[in-house]
């Protein structure tokens, strides 16, 4: 069938929300993005389609991931009626019993993360809560209550762990492509821009530009237009496009298409990281399945628009985020950025006007036409509007993918939804933006996130990575990690940003061996200031944020690394060394059983010797010690 | 930026040409603007770029080998040399980074005496480097070849490496 209209799309997912919503019979969703894959999720998969061949009485399902990494593998259990649950840990050892416990109604609540109150996405609020009137289990938190989902919102992640990102009709349940629907027969084109810009969204990517301002400028040039996504995730420590690609690739390609009418383009590309196989076959898919409901291809619904989508894999190069790269290498090239006196939307891909924008961008898209500016302006901050997904991760409770408005606290994010440090150790920074970004300490946690406040503490949003770093984080040692990276990824055309970065990274390196020496951290300012101006692309002129950062609001590091040849945080190894606490430790003999160089000996229940010259500061005794009697000095 | 690479010969006769018109017409359509996807289907092909290969590539699609050459070097994932049977790639992303991916890396270079980028003498393993594969939850992080191992730490590393042959 081609779907003509938004009643099309009603009609086909029909049969398909009971299954969603209300199954007849016993539901199981797993989380199968490539962190749940990672967790177990698939040897808990097969373990059911073992255990229960042709599916007898269960209906078995895959999903996307719906945030929560720490507690992978997520399990959902679901049945018309009945409570909607979602189990963590599920690992195959877990998995049978968790579901035969749901059929007999007896609940083994420590496995159980929490039930749901309400399924349904931001996009649904005119169908009624399937889970209304339902029985909730006495004693099992509301799900969207617990810490880690009470203050996010989702609408970039709104299907991600609800549906089968392999299965179109789910996406057409839940208002998929009914915004496509009506700015394609409703809306004019010029409208369409209107409202996003009126929602005031800006790039997810990196730079924060006004979305709806480049899809204006790039329309107005003359040329075949493309239409490009960027889903070269680059920042380590950033994966939220890979989580919406393998949980919802239709948000995105529906996003793609509205940009299509708005700017008037026929063939759309996506440049998906090669790191990423996943999601790169999710796309497939979904570009397949949507070309046979005659989404994709020509005469789209019945009329004279078409567009088209092709998968182009990057082929590891972090450069290749950048949009003149990224273009480059679409055409087959080395991925080197170029000046930009023009511009890509004007010229761009094959010399024509090109519009890029990244994953979480389009995602949001879809949105926001069918719900309007107004209604996305409500979120956020003056400057900054609507959400935004962080990848929480580093040294935190609560890791995961985490939704909210614009204008929540770096305290909030980091404490309250992430659930703090692990280990009861002491918070030292976060680190947002990537390489490119900054380390942003203690006394702004109380910042409110948005584009214009991380730039005034001297970071920036970036792609939404958001490491923590603990007391055990050097911070000379992460502004060396940074550099090091950069320097592999710089293209090397530019000087400033070859051999500048080159320089600061020797500079570094030394300081972390213990050859530092006093004019180190002024020169490092005096090159970064240097780089930063000089450099040709927003790799280079990024590039020393780490740096700078990590100088202004961590100079007592480099200052005992450089005067003292100590490294406070234990993690520069010829700057420290370990010792045993003999009034702390136990004499368990858990370390001396794991050093891989016999260097701690000792009794049973006395405290244990560590001999120095034996010690290669591998750091597994005080990874394992439970008594805290391995120090660093 | 990698070091320079100097192409490795393999024996001609080792080159099935059918399969890489198949790779290069059908699959690709001889465009020139798919040379990254040609290169990356020719490497998973022979598990790296052959020197024959690559210069019949240049034939078919009209590049010269240099701009290839500068290609395949340009992007990582590209290896020009015989790369093992089993492909160690550690995760070295800023997440994995500040849990002690660096630590894990180490116990790999020293279990199995090569550095980064390169192969065991007997090619059980090649060693590499990752930023990122998006497990941050997981960190650190190592990928074998298709398989991952999550919350891993230096003590666990060899006996990991015993599951492959």
């Amino acid at each position: 069938m081609k779907i003509q209209s938004v009643k099309d799309l009603e009609k086909v997912s029909q049969a398909y929300i009971s299954n969603l919503y209300m199954p007849d019979k016993i539901k199981v969703n797993i989380g199968m993005a490539s962190c749940g894959i990672a967790a177990g999720a698939k040897a808990a998969y097969d373990k059911i389609l073992k255990e229960y061949p042709d599916k007898n009485g269960i209906h078995l399902c895959q999903t996307g991931c719906i945030g929560f990494c720490e507690e992978e593998p997520l399990v959902e259990i679901l049945e018309a009626g009945k409570p909607r649950v979602m189990y963590k840990h599920i690992t195959e050892d877990k998995i049978i019993d968790a579901v035969q416990g749901y059929i007999a109604g007896e609940f083994n609540k420590k496995w159980i993360l929490g039930q749901m109150k309400d399924p349904r996405s931001l996009l649904e609020d005119d169908v009624d809560n399937p889970l209304a009137g339902v029985e909730p289990i006495e004693g099992v938190p509301v799900l969207e209550d617990i810490p880690f989902y009470n203050s996010q919102v989702k609408i970039a992640m709104r299907n991600c762990g609800y549906i089968d990102p392999d299965t179109i009709e789910e996406y057409f349940a839940r208002k998929g492509y009914v915004a496509f629907i009506q700015a394609l027969k409703e809306i004019k084109p010029a409208e369409v821009i209107d409202i996003i810009k009126e929602s005031g969204l800006r790039g997810r990517g990196g730079g924060g530009f006004p979305t709806g301002t480049k899809w204006a400028t790039c329309a107005k040039h003359h040329g075949d237009h493309y239409i490009i996504c960027n889903a070269d995730e680059g920042d380590p420590g950033a994966y939220m496009d890979r989580s919406i690609l393998e949980g919802d690739p239709h948000s995105v390609l529906e996003g793609m298409l509205i940009a299509a009418i708005a700017i008037g383009s026929r063939q759309g590309f996506i440049y998906a990281r090669n790191e990423y196989p996943l999601a790169v076959k999710r796309l497939v898919t979904a570009i397949k399945q949507a070309e046979s409901y005659g989404l994709l291809g020509e005469n789209i619904a019945g009329t004279d628009f078409s567009f088209n989508i092709k998968i182009s894999t990057g082929a590891g190069a972090f450069v290749c985020g950048e949009s003149t790269a990224l273009m480059a290498s679409l055409e087959g090239k080395v991925g080197r950025p170029r000046a930009k006196y023009v511009h890509t939307v004007e010229k761009g891909f094959r010399e024509n006007p090109s519009n890029l924008n990244n994953v979480e961008t389009y995602a949001n898209v879809p949105a926001i036409v069918l719900k309007g500016a107004e209604w996305y302006g409500r979120m956020g901050t003056e400057h900054s509007k609507g959400t935004k997904v962080f990848s929480l991760v580093g040294k935190i409770k609560n890791t995961g993918l985490v939704e909210v408005p614009m204008g929540v606290s770096l305290r909030d994010i980091v404490f309250t939804v992430g659930g703090g440090i692990p280990k009861k150790k002491a918070f030292k920074a976060v680190q947002t933006g990537g390489p490119s970004g900054g380390c942003i300490p203690e006394q702004f946690l109380d910042l409110p996130v948005d584009f214009q406040r991380l730039s005034e503490v001297g970071s920036i949003m970036g792609s939404g990575g958001m490491i923590v770093m603990d007391q055990d984080t050097c911070m000379v040692d992460i502004a060396r990690y940074f550099l090091d990276f950069l320097q592999e990824e710089s293209c090397g055309q530019c000087n400033p940003c070859r051999e500048g970065i080159k320089r600061m990274l020797e500079i570094l390196t030394h300081i972390c061996d213990g050859h530092g020496k006093e004019g180190d951290i002024e020169l490092l300012q005096e090159l970064g200031n240097m780089v930063a101006k000089a450099s040709l692309c927003g790799l280079g002129t990024s590039a020393p944020n780490p740096v700078l950062t990590t100088i202004k609001y961590f100079r007592d590091e480099y200052e005992s690394h450089i005067n003292d040849k100590k490294c406070p945080a234990g993690v520069c190894k010829p700057l420290f060394h370990y010792e045993i606490d003999e009034e702390a430790c136990t004499g368990c003999t858990l370390c001396a059983k794991k050093c891989p160089q016999d260097a701690i000996t000792g009794e049973k229940k006395k405290p244990h010797k560590l001999e120095q010259d034996k010690c290669i500061k591998c750091g597994i005794c005080y990874d394992s010690c439970k008594f805290d009697a391995i120090v660093v000095r | 930026m990698s070091e320079a690479t100097v192409l490795e010969n393999v024996q001609t006769d080792e080159i099935d040409y059918r399969e890489l018109d198949r790779i290069i017409e059908e699959e690709f359509n001889n465009d020139k603007e798919n040379l990254i996807m040609m290169l990356q289907a020719i490497q998973k092909r022979y598990n790296y770029l052959p020197r024959p290969a690559l210069e019949y590539l240049s034939l078919k699609i009209e590049i010269p080998t240099g701009r290839i050459y500068g290609v395949a070097t340009f992007y990582s994932t590209f290896s020009l040399k015989p790369r093992g049977r089993n492909i160690i790639s550690i995760c070295l992303g800023t997440a994995c980074h500040v849990r002690g991916g660096e630590r894990v890396h180490e116990r790999l270079e020293e279990l199995l005496s090569i550095g980064d980028g390169e192969t065991t003498e007997d090619k059980r393993f090649t060693l590499e480097s990752v930023r990122c594969i998006g497990c941050c939850s997981l960190g650190p992080v190592v990928k074998i070849n298709e398989g991952i191992h999550g919350r891993i730490s230096s003590d666990q590393v060899e006996k990991i490496l015993d599951h492959y042959e």
